[in-house]
């Protein structure tokens, strides 16, 4: 479904993809893992074309999509939930929904999408009317993944869901993240920096290392792997 | 009081001219954090093409109302034009560049437009027609103010209402808002930057361009220099409101408007732009960002 062929991304003189090369199928959960500064972000931010890569190819179901602008790429099927949620702070919650749906003209099936994350987040309910700005962490982050489920996205890139919260609010996210996965058979790209528990959502993980992958093997031998408990599971 | 009632109403004309171009100021320094320099020329330009389209349709025996009406339209769609285009020539070649090239570009811009004009016109004051018609009723209100003066702050007052309903209401509007709060969230939800920066000139420029319209038709003469001036108090206006805020430019163009008025009825005219500044100083003094700007914590 997605392919990056020799992706390499630049920031000014710095590079800091240093071709990549990632696929993923149809109905998956894959998972990015790596330290903090090995290009996770940048991988992402180069999917949706934010800092398009210098050189390399990215296939989204078979177009190559790595010249596209940001809305094109979103047009496609492809939403991001950035790292830090990036909430439009001053923005209402209903208006931060809308705001996913962007693109779309289907307005009745916008209201019926938004019942639907109401159902996955049901806090999310009472707070339609507030600004984006004043919830809690972990409310901002349901509502981020809201906000990229309103694209009807077939590929959603998660960035760090989990940073700075509560074990708790991880929990349920997490198994938002499977539900969506099951339930709208919605493809997820899932980059973490607390690999045990993206290896336990995932099907498939990618180890990067400064800017390059290292390592590819399904969930379950990343988890067994030495070198991988040793570098990131603290084991 | 009569005399009081008078300068009250002439701060309230002028205030409304100034907050009609500081809000294309803020919302362009909104959404890319640039001032624009060459806006008050776009005023000026709108003015301009007023006064060529009204004295076409008055050779042709037009009457008053639909003069008005269509050199307006004409005004609008002309300076709309400009602005777009001189985002598209001036600053998108440099969105990525220092936060001082277009900066520059647009000092330039300024510049290049007022020469324009100079040399495509005249460097002479040109008796500018009053297009707003008289109303009847204002007769009784003659000593305190005009017809003039109440068109302008009716046109304004209804312009702003509008922009208003636009911004809050519509989709392009919400769109602005988010593009303005968080530009690459924008572009990760599909917002098509480059068309929310054009739309944003647009608006801004047709704004401008109902002000040039207004107050030359009440002063009655223009000239290619008109926009430097008004567009350095106009953004003075948008600062001391706080850049980046629509009611705060609107709110700093009666102030300043007001302040003007005041201090050229009771003090002098020689004073009025003293006074002007003075008090942009004080206020920035004890308000760095302005009346209703954001303080100044970066958000990460």
């Amino acid at each position: 479904m997605l392919k990056l062929v020799n992706v390499k991304t630049f920031y000014g003189n710095i590079q800091a993809l240093k071709g990549v090369d990632i696929e993923v199928s149809e109905g998956e959960i894959i998972t990015l893992i790596g330290s903090n500064g090995a290009g996770k972000t940048t991988t992402l931010m180069s999917i949706s074309g934010i800092t398009s890569p210098g050189s390399g190819e990215i296939f989204f179901r078979g177009r190559p999509i790595h010249n596209m602008s940001p809305d094109k790429i979103v047009s496609l099927g492809i939403s991001q939930v950035p790292e830090g949620r990036h909430i439009f702070q001053k923005l209402t919650v209903m208006e931060n929904l809308h705001m996913g749906a962007f693109l779309r003209t289907d307005k009745d099936s916008i209201s019926e999408d938004i019942e639907y994350v109401f159902g996955l987040f049901p806090i999310l309910t009472e707070r339609r009317h507030q600004a984006g700005g004043t919830l809690s962490g972990g409310e901002q982050q349901m509502l981020a993944i809201s906000r990229a489920l309103m694209a009807r996205p077939r590929l959603l890139l998660l960035d760090e869901p989990s940073l700075g919260l509560a074990p708790k609010i991880v929990k349920q996210i997490f198994g938002i993240i499977r539900k969506i996965n099951s339930e709208q058979k919605t493809t997820i790209f899932l980059v973490e920096q607390n690999a045990n528990l993206a290896l336990q959502v995932a099907h498939r993980g990618y180890v990067m290392e400064n800017g390059k992958i290292v390592l590819e093997d399904s969930s379950d031998r990343l988890l067994s792997n030495e070198a991988v408990k040793k570098a990131y599971l603290g084991l | 009081m009569e005399y009081f009632v008078q300068l009250f109403m002439g701060g309230l004309t002028r205030g409304s001219i100034y907050a009609l171009i500081a809000l294309g100021y803020t919302m362009v320094y909104g959404i890319i954090e640039l001032i624009n320099f060459a806006h008050g020329e776009i005023y000026m330009i709108g003015a301009f093409t007023a006064l060529i389209i009204a004295s076409v349709l008055t050779l042709h025996g037009f009457n008053e109302i639909a003069i008005f009406v269509l050199a307006s339209l004409a005004a609008v769609i002309y300076s709309s034009a400009y602005g777009f285009t001189i985002e598209k020539i001036a600053y998108k070649p440099l969105r990525h560049a220092p936060r001082l090239s277009p900066l520059i570009s647009a000092i330039g811009m300024s510049i290049f437009l007022q020469n324009y004009v100079l040399l495509a016109q005249t460097s002479d004051f040109l008796p500018f027609p009053g297009l707003i018609p008289e109303f009847g009723f204002m007769k009784k209100y003659e000593h305190i103010s005009s017809s003039a003066e109440l068109m302008i702050f009716l046109t304004t007052a209804v312009v702003m209402v509008i922009l208003t309903c636009v911004i809050k209401f519509t989709k392009i509007g919400k769109a602005m808002r988010a593009t303005a709060q968080d530009r690459k969230m924008a572009m990760l939800v599909g917002v098509d930057i480059n068309r929310i920066i054009s739309i944003t000139f647009i608006i801004g420029s047709a704004l401008a361009a109902v002000g040039g319209v207004l107050i030359a038709s009440h002063i009655g003469q223009i000239n290619f220099y008109i926009g430097f001036i008004v567009g350095i108090k106009a953004f003075t206006a948008a600062v001391l409101g706080g850049i980046g805020s629509i009611p705060g430019a609107v709110l700093g163009g009666f102030i300043l408007g007001w302040t003007e008025s005041f201090a050229t009825g009771y003090v002098s005219s020689d004073y009025e732009d003293v006074f002007a500044f003075a008090l942009l100083v004080l206020i920035l003094i004890f308000r760095p960002a302005g009346l209703l700007g954001k303080s100044g914590s970066q958000k990460v």
